[in-house]
């Protein structure tokens, strides 16, 4: 697999961008997965057109990776999640706990995440998210540099 | 209430298609690839993968006109107004929250989109990352609430 892929990145990126664009001005809604995923549960109203979205989220995801096997990892190439790093000697489980966590309570308190924040907010100049987004590239820019997980 | 009609639900299902499909083909479903983006000390020996960047900003450059039509009408197609979040001020909540996130992140490489996508392809652990990540989401609802009237009320205080 090449490790740079701008063509597929950019096509990728720009169906994304797409799909951004479809939610907000067709249902007037932001298409941020944090938000989206953490109010499928009461008290939220609205759960209905979520696990519609999150369901055709992962058929699509599925189907284009039968369709397309060469493009990516989850073809031809398996999917898997990154183990912690050995230095840590912190078992699997815990680790992957422990940043589910993590990403969880920090897009809930912060109000966004990658999506939300990164190409809806950034997309609408939004300040709150320039600074969520500078704020948590940095931090897990610091966070692969001082665990070495790669 | 627009939420049971068909072009709403639709619009949902296009958009979540769309994005599913878009995280396939940018490789944003491979934690490694995420990872190694954020691995900027490879910078140097010339290991470095920027694919990131080369998916996050024409997303953005499609929505930011997407935004710019929003704005010369007074709705959306099938609602009423448009939902813009609640919140709007800079605050300890969003700084510390953003960190938080940044942290798993990068302990990771998957942020939520792609956690969502990866159900497609069932790698082992993700279904003990996702219940950790739903219950994080959770705890994190005692703080800052779900639904939009609750929302208004907390950002107003």
């Amino acid at each position: 697999m090449e490790s740079f892929t701008p063509l597929t990145a950019a096509l990728g990126g720009t169906l994304i961008g797409l799909a951004a664009a479809v939610l907000w001005l067709g249902n007037g809604r932001i298409a941020g997965i944090s938000g989206i995923f953490g109010q499928l549960l009461p008290p939220a109203q609205t759960v209905l057109w979520r696990l519609v979205f999150l369901v055709c989220l992962v058929a699509a995801t599925f189907l284009a990776a039968r369709a397309f096997p060469q493009l990516g990892v989850g073809g031809v190439v398996p999917a898997e999640l990154v183990p912690p790093p050995a230095a840590w000697s912190v078992p699997v489980p815990v680790w992957l706990i422990a940043a589910g966590l993590l990403t969880g309570i920090g897009t809930r308190i912060g109000n966004g995440c990658t999506s939300g924040h990164g190409v809806c907010g950034l997309a609408r100049l939004s300040l709150r998210s320039l600074v969520a987004v500078a704020v948590f590239f940095s931090v897990a820019i610091l966070t692969v540099a001082v665990t070495g997980i790669v | 209430m627009p939420i049971a009609r068909l072009p709403y639900l639709a619009t949902a299902a296009l958009s979540g298609a769309l994005f599913g499909a878009g995280l396939y083909v940018s490789q944003m479903v491979d934690p490694l690839k995420v990872l190694r983006f954020l691995d900027v000390t490879a910078i140097p020996t010339g290991g470095w993968d920027a694919s990131l960047a080369f998916v996050i900003v024409p997303a953005i450059a499609v929505m930011f006109i997407a935004v710019r039509i929003g704005k010369a009408r007074s709705a959306p197609l099938f609602d009423t107004s448009f939902h813009s979040p609640e919140y709007t001020k800079i605050d300890r909540r969003l700084i510390g929250g953003a960190a938080l996130f940044g942290l798993g992140w990068g302990m990771s490489g998957i942020c939520p989109g792609p956690a969502i996508s990866l159900i497609a392809f069932q790698p082992d652990g993700l279904w003990l990352f996702l219940a950790a990540m739903l219950a994080g989401s959770l705890a994190g609802s005692l703080i800052v609430p779900s639904g939009h009237v609750r929302r208004l009320a907390d950002a107003a205080r």
